[in-house]
């Protein structure tokens, strides 16, 4: 039953609140359309979504935004120093491939995001087969050590949040 | 209070603008496309982040309301800035071969780094 209607409840809940926010005052009539919108959108879409992740622990959520907002601060300070004072050819600049563990598509999404957000590094490719991610690094110092860095700050938090 | 609550803004507002200036600079100045990827996705963030909060602080204070509309278009900037990145980068893997020639031409050797190319 719900799953006709509601076939991705937390996209349902995600649109209302977006709606309303969107229409920044409240009154019955923006409740009523946020309803509406709410129920409508996802139903259409989910043909094109047929997974339903499951999504646990709102505490590891909350700490993993922490964590990812505070790396996107420093990212930016890192990244505008190596802007403006390093010469563009000095930087060491190479693809690395960061082997996965997490499993649906969803938190493999939320990972490669998150690694374009984060310091000095940039989602280049997926690969399906191998089931890796191919990352860029504006400046790399050691492979081991990065590739460690993403699977221990976010792919773990990752793989309590979604399994 | 107002003239606190101004120069708060203020500073924001130049964070902000300092941040996006080494982004739009960093797509300038860095040689190959997939570093200059990395000038727009990471500073721009930051710098339209404090734009939006200088944004908030000033209705905050200024007209007494809170609008929500700057978390959207953080939430907004947050989906979209990943994928118009990946997207770009796929085209330039595309364009330029498979992933691991390329990776082997960009890796270069510690003396072809150390000459002085401009």
């Amino acid at each position: 039953m719900t799953a006709t209607i509601l076939p991705h409840p937390l996209l349902s809940l995600a649109v209302f609140v977006v709606w309303i926010l969107l229409s920044n005052h409240v009154s019955v009539g923006v409740f009523v359309l946020a309803a509406v919108i709410a129920v409508a959108v996802p139903s259409m879409t989910a043909v094109y979504w047929p997974g339903r992740p499951s999504v646990r622990r709102p505490m590891v959520i909350l700490e993993y935004a922490a964590i990812v907002l505070y790396d996107i601060v420093v990212s930016n300070i890192e990244v505008a120093k190596l802007v403006l004072f390093r010469r563009g050819d000095s930087l060491n600049s190479t693809f690395i491939t960061v082997p996965l563990d997490l499993e649906s598509p969803e938190a493999v999404t939320v990972l490669a995001g998150t690694i374009t957000m984060t310091p000095g590094t940039l989602t280049a490719d997926y690969d399906h087969e191998g089931h890796t991610l191919m990352v860029h690094c504006l400046n790399l110092k050691d492979e081991a050590e990065a590739v460690a860095q993403i699977k221990q700050r976010y792919e773990s938090r990752l793989l309590r949040i979604f399994q | 209070m107002y003239l606190i609550a101004d120069i708060v803004i203020s500073i924001v507002l130049v964070i902000g603008g300092f941040f996006i200036f080494v982004g739009s600079f960093g797509l300038a100045k860095l040689p190959d496309t997939m570093r200059r990827l990395h000038g727009p996705t990471k500073a721009t963030t930051l710098g339209v982040g404090s734009i939006l909060i200088a944004s908030m602080l000033y209705f905050l204070i200024g007209q007494g309301n809170l609008s929500f509309h700057e978390l959207l278009v953080t939430i907004f900037l947050f989906l979209t800035a990943p994928v118009s990145a990946n997207v770009i980068a796929k085209a330039y893997l595309r364009k330029n071969g498979d992933g691991k020639s390329d990776a082997d031409a960009e890796r270069r050797t510690p003396a072809e780094k150390a000459a002085p190319v401009r």
